[in-house]
């Protein structure tokens, strides 16, 4: 009855690999084009020509200077908060409050930055506020964390209610701890220009997408290379199977809270130190519900990450400059990834079913 | 409810009968051409091992699945048993190996469910429904109850109870007596009587040939989806127990021979001479609302020694595994390996002295069924090297003990980066075999290892844990199955409660004195 | 400071806080259904939101009230139906679906509103009160509990008759199984598939329901995002409440308190941020799930989708 031996691939190895790669683009690509072409209806059916939306999307997401360089700019703060999400997801655990610990790390690095290049160099002022916005956001992990591992208190209730915690008190410091007594505009010090994060060569790029690609490859290494990725990867898949093995499971618990948590306060720091240069009252971008998505549908691989990241902030770029020019609201960017998400996830399970057909 | 009873008509029509029955499932043909008859008034055994397509023929039985050729029939009427809720309707129930009780409700609420929805439960016509049966057959159930406080066996009767109160005219027992204690399957097989002489069809699965012999009417045989043999009850009745055991045996394995599970046992004398490498001494651990815990445990394990724990599942025998291998925390005793105390240190720590444990839950504790086969060997090594070198691992390394050991132990997969969880049960054990066992193993625990094996990789691992003895390492080897601990052991210690209640040494009247230990007599 | 003290404010700080605790009640009421049976419903939000829109548009066009609250529990019905098909049927992820759902609506309801209403927000009259007899004349008090639309009865009914379907019908067995043993209840005739499906559309259409009922009756208006997170509030009261119906009120008025006294304060001049009283509600909750926080028993098919005869 065991099916062991029997052989589980057929045909000669580079055909095969070659298809499957195939296989794979034509999963991906396929449902985008589905996709695509469902939010077109929806376009048409509120009076906007699709292609003339798309294109203009396109145009000015991804094609055009000014556009091209909006977009690797804005990747960086999804960048990291995706680092964050790979390392959470990875080990099992649903860590929903990247939002709050985004923003309290943004808000801790637009307020010691300011104060910080005064003191001492530009570089190791950058430096210490990353460190310090990376912190911030693992002490606001701590508690989930800690109730996670030694109580077994469900993730996604304590993480969903700190992000709620964490978006007020970040707000609440920008309005009455670290407002700038410069101006009347509730919002932090601001950083100068030159003292942000450098841009690349000649554009207006920040290095913070640098820094983003770093962390993304970085984690996805971590995960997949290294023994403490393996460990992590054990205790997401079979936690019972961890114990078995000696793993310390609630110390890597915590770790992963803490990681995931402190990439995304760098997130904030990036955002702020390269791009913002401060934080205005009740600012909130609220990534972090939109990246979830796209860590998933890039089935929580960093390469094929960096690839959605891109695509979400091409829509997002471009979205905004069609609702300021076609007048189709930004918000429909979201209805775009969520019908991306869904296709995509009809067709995995079509796909799945499919094959298992075939092979029987 | 009425105490109405089935008639048998006399040589009538079958309840159900399959005919030129086919199912396959990708890779493997799980039923090929059997054809069944359940009459009523008869127990029915089904015998074969793991794998020879009992779990399936139930599954259609039962409604949740379709056969791809052949078909049943109801009465005479070809049928097709659509669901579970149409096999119900159709007056057959199933009691599944596994218990299909919901923990968090009461046994009264069990009973209830699968009304239509919109009914209101209707707890005093049931109270009196139970009662009555309840009483006629002799068995006790308390209706408030919450099903997860229920012994195994006492959650079969409710199940059983299910199927009476439903009227059922067809009771299938899926390897029932696999959790009881001897004489819960004693107790079972008179309930199996009752129930025929009610005019009921029992279909009772097993893969042990005694009690196939002593609980049946008519048997049929499976063996790799196909049935090879029937025993009509006219001829069973005429048979004594010896010479059906040894038909079973023939129509399975096509040999004439005993029991090919009566191993004979290997004694090792002497054993008193040398000192102890493993001493246990007051352990205890504080029961939980879902575990039993253990209560001044204490045992020695001397080199070349096999210990058996003996008992019925659920009484410490896993938080003693647990404990010993360090998985679980220990509220009192210590643990002794080699002469040292071991209670405080981790894990890894007593796998590094010796210490090895291979876990009854092969797929849901063991390993990890989405990960590489090379990957599940190290598992408890993650880290080490030469195969991890600062933390980064080194492929070729790893791939190359991966493929040492699969030779080494015979696992047999397509390659070292398969996932273990495609492999069969007999090939993740020699996984696990094979990572437990490989580099400096001296006490090795198994917990129930032949567990849903098949009979090849059964005698296989047997085999094995003899050979370790012989070796000179010891074991500690927990099963449910008495007849694997008579034919390994030196000595039986029997579990109940969370406590050791006596421990036997074994010989010919190990049986009987395991026997009474473990319904709560004295040696 | 005496305004904090006298009746008029009291009686509206109380009032507001039942205006704002009902949407919440509701969600919650509704992701409780849907975790009993085993199913992570993620995707609230995005069915409130759906509900808030249609159930503002069709009470803005008919003028009525009670035409709006049933447009906005079918639309949530709607939502919830992709969920179920996707989720309970097909057994894709809970979690990506559900954020799909939400981010989905929230940018359709954020479109359509754009393309009906340009950037004109209307506004719906004040929502009709149905005073209890007596009770309503109680100072403050019945200013406070006994002056609400017909609607925020019902709500508070709807906890007791939840209550009851748990406790006492055929249908709160069946789901309870369904979350905690779906094959036992699979092997009893009742499928599964099915009684988690109801599950769902229940939660939908209470999602959609609160969500008409903030925009119509708490707001007045429908504006882009106005959810505002009421549904993730639902899974939050949903999951601390595990499965008791009264849980879900009690936590339900403690966020509606905090949510109306951040306006109260702001009325009667008082300056606190509305930041840090809005976080109050969830320093008391983590602080009770830090004292209190052993292991919540959820149901323990929670997020897994049943498939029959797998193992």
């Amino acid at each position: 009855m065991s099916v062991d031996t029997a052989p589980m691939t057929s045909g000669t190895a580079a055909p095969a690999v070659g298809r499957a790669v195939f296989h794979r683009l034509l999963l991906t690509v396929g449902p985008i084009v589905i996709a695509l072409t469902i939010a077109g209806l929806i376009l048409l059916a509120v009076g906007v020509n699709p292609l003339t939306y798309y294109g203009y999307v396109i145009d000015r997401g991804l094609l055009s200077p000014t556009g091209v360089q909006q977009t690797l700019t804005r990747m960086a703060p999804m960048l990291f908060l995706a680092a964050g999400l790979i390392v959470a997801f990875r080990a099992g655990i649903w860590n929903l409050g990247g939002d709050g610990q985004f923003l309290l790390g943004a808000v801790t690095a637009a307020a010691s930055a300011p104060l910080l290049v005064m003191v001492m160099p530009v570089w190791l002022a950058l430096v210490i506020a990353f460190v310090l916005a990376a912190l911030v956001g693992m002490v606001w992990s701590l508690l989930p964390a800690l109730l996670r591992a030694y109580y077994g208190v469900n993730e996604i209730i304590t993480t969903l209610m700190m992000t709620f915690l964490g978006v007020s008190l970040a707000n609440a410091m920008v309005k009455l701890v670290f407002l700038d007594p410069g101006t009347t505009v509730p919002q932090t010090r601001t950083l100068a220009v030159e003292d942000r994060l450098p841009r690349l060569f000649d554009t207006t790029i920040s290095s913070g997408l640098i820094l983003g690609l770093v962390a993304v490859v970085a984690v996805h290494l971590v995960m997949t290379r290294t023994a403490f990725g393996l460990r992590l990867r054990v205790v997401g898949a079979n936690p019972r199977a961890a114990v078995h093995a000696g793993l310390n499971v609630p110390h890597l618990t915590i770790a992963v809270f803490a990681l995931s948590a402190a990439l995304a306060g760098l997130g904030g720091a990036v955002d702020i130190l390269g791009v913002q240069g401060n934080v205005r009252a009740d600012w909130n971008p609220a990534y972090g519900l939109l990246v979830i998505p796209m860590v998933f549908l890039a089935r929580l691989n960093g390469f094929a990450t960096i690839g959605f990241v891109l695509l979400l902030s091409v829509l997002s770029i471009g979205g905004e400059s069609a609702a300021r020019r076609i007048g189709v609201p930004n918000h429909f960017t979201l209805v775009l990834i969520a019908t991306v998400l869904i296709v995509l996830a009809i067709v995995e399970y079509v796909d799945s079913r499919y094959l298992s057909a075939r092979r029987s | 409810m009425t105490t109405e009873t089935f008639t048998a008509e006399p040589a009538g029509i079958p309840i159900v009968s399959l005919e030129g029955v086919t199912k396959r499932f990708p890779g493997v043909v799980a039923n090929d051409d059997v054809d069944l008859q359940i009459w009523p008034g008869e127990v029915h055994v089904l015998l074969g091992e793991n794998g020879a397509g009992k779990s399936t023929l139930i599954g259609l039985l039962s409604g949740l699945q379709q056969p791809d050729e052949g078909r049943i029939l109801v009465d005479g009427k070809p049928t097709v048993i659509a669901s579970p809720r149409q096999a119900l309707s159709l007056g057959i129930s199933t009691v599944f190996q596994h218990t299909m009780l919901v923990p968090t409700l009461t046994v009264a609420e069990n009973l209830l469910l699968g009304a239509r929805w919109w009914r209101r439960p209707d707890k005093e016509s049931l109270r009196a429904s139970v009662d009555e049966i309840s009483r006629s057959l002799g068995i006790t159930v308390s209706l408030d109850a919450y099903a997860s406080e229920l012994s195994l066996g006492e959650q079969q009767h409710v199940e059983i109870l299910r199927a009476l109160i439903r009227h059922s005219r067809v009771l299938i027992l899926d390897e029932s007596t696999s959790m009881l204690s001897p004489s819960g399957i004693e107790e079972l097989g008179t309930l199996m009587r009752q129930l025929v002489e009610r005019g009921m069809a029992v279909v009772f699965i097993t893969h042990k040939l005694r009690e196939a012999a002593s609980f049946g009417d008519r048997i049929s045989v499976l063996k790799l989806g196909r049935k090879v043999g029937e025993i009509a009850p006219d001829r069973f009745s005429r048979l004594d127990e010896d010479t059906l055991i040894s038909e079973f045996v023939e129509m399975m394995f096509g040999k004439r021979s005993g029991d090919p599970e009566d191993v004979p046992r290997v004694p090792h004398p002497d054993l008193e001479r040398k000192a102890p490498v493993l001493a246990v001494r007051g352990l205890g651990v504080t029961p939980t609302a879902v575990a039993p815990g253990l209560a001044d445990v204490s045992f020695e394990l001397r080199p070349g020694e096999i210990l058996g724990i003996a008992g019925i599942d659920g009484n410490g025998q896993k938080q003693l595994a647990d404990a010993l291998a360090g998985q679980a925390p220990i509220d009192s005793g210590t643990i002794e390996l080699d002469g040292r105390p071991v209670e405080g240190t981790p894990v890894h720590a007593r796998r590094d002295a010796g210490l090895r444990y291979l876990t009854d839950d092969r797929l849901g504790e063991g390993t990890v069924g989405s990960f590489p086969v090379s990957i599940n060997l190290l598992l408890k090594q993650i880290g080490d090297a030469p195969f991890w070198r600062r933390g980064i691992e080194q492929r070729a390394e790893i791939d190359r003990r991966a493929i040492q050991l699969m030779t080494d132990y015979d696992v047999r997969a397509p390659g070292p980066h398969t996932p273990i969880g495609r492999l069969s049960g007999g090939n993740i054990q020699k996984v696990v075999l094979a990572r437990e066992l490989s580099d400096g193993a001296k006490v090795v625990i198994f917990n129930k290892p032949t567990y849903g094996l098949d009979l090849a990789n059964t005698l296989a691992t047997r085999k094995r844990i003899g050979d370790i003895a012989v070796g000179g390492k010891s074991v500690l080897l927990i099963s449910t199955d008495l007849d694997e601990l008579l034919g390994l052991c030196d000595r039986i210690a029997v579990m109940s409660r969370g406590r050791i209640v006596g421990i036997v040494q074994n010989g010919d009247t190990a049986r009987t004195d395991v026997g009474r230990l473990m319904g709560g007599l004295a040696a | 400071m005496t305004g904090l003290f006298s009746e008029i404010f009291l009686s509206a700080l109380l009032f507001g806080a039942v205006t704002a605790a009902v949407p919440l009640l509701l969600a919650g009421l509704g992701e409780q259904m849907s975790e009993k049976a085993g199913v992570l419903n993620i995707g609230i939000e995005g069915m409130m939101i759906a509900g808030a829109y249609v159930g503002f548009l069709a009470a803005f066009s008919s003028e009525s009230l009670w035409l709006g609250f049933l447009c906005g529990a079918l639309a949530g019905i709607a939502v919830a139906a992709i969920m179920a098909l996707l989720c309970v049927r097909l057994g894709l992820n809970q979690i990506v679906i559900g954020i799909g759902l939400t981010l989905g609506m929230e940018g359709l309801t954020a479109l359509l509103h754009h393309v009906q209403f340009s950037r004109t927000y209307p506004r719906l009259p004040a929502a009709d009160i149905t005073p209890i007899p007596l009770l309503a004349d109680i100072p403050v008090i019945g200013k406070a509990f006994f002056q609400h639309n017909l609607l925020v009865y019902l709500a508070v009914l709807l906890v007791f008759v939840m209550g009851y379907i748990y406790r006492r019908t055929q249908f709160g067995l069946n789901l309870q199984a369904a979350g905690d043993k779906p094959a036992a209840l699979d092997i009893t005739g009742v499928d599964v598939v099915t009684t988690r499906t109801a599950a769902v559309l229940t939660t939908g259409a209470l999602a959609g329901l609160g969500g008409a009922y903030l925009a119509n009756v708490g707001a007045g208006i429908f504006v882009p995002f106005v959810t505002n997170g009421a549904g993730f509030l639902g899974i939050v009261l949903a999951m601390l409440a595990r499965g008791r119906p009264l849980w879900v009120l009690f936590g339900a008025l403690l966020f509606g308190v905090s949510l109306s006294l951040t306006t109260a304060l702001q009325v009667a001049g008082i300056n606190i941020p509305t930041d840090i009283i809005q976080m109050i509600p969830f320093l008391a909750v983590m602080v009770m799930l830090v004292v209190f926080g052993r292991r919540s028993s959820l149901p323990a098919a929670l997020g897994l989708p049943y498939v029959r005869g797998a193992r």
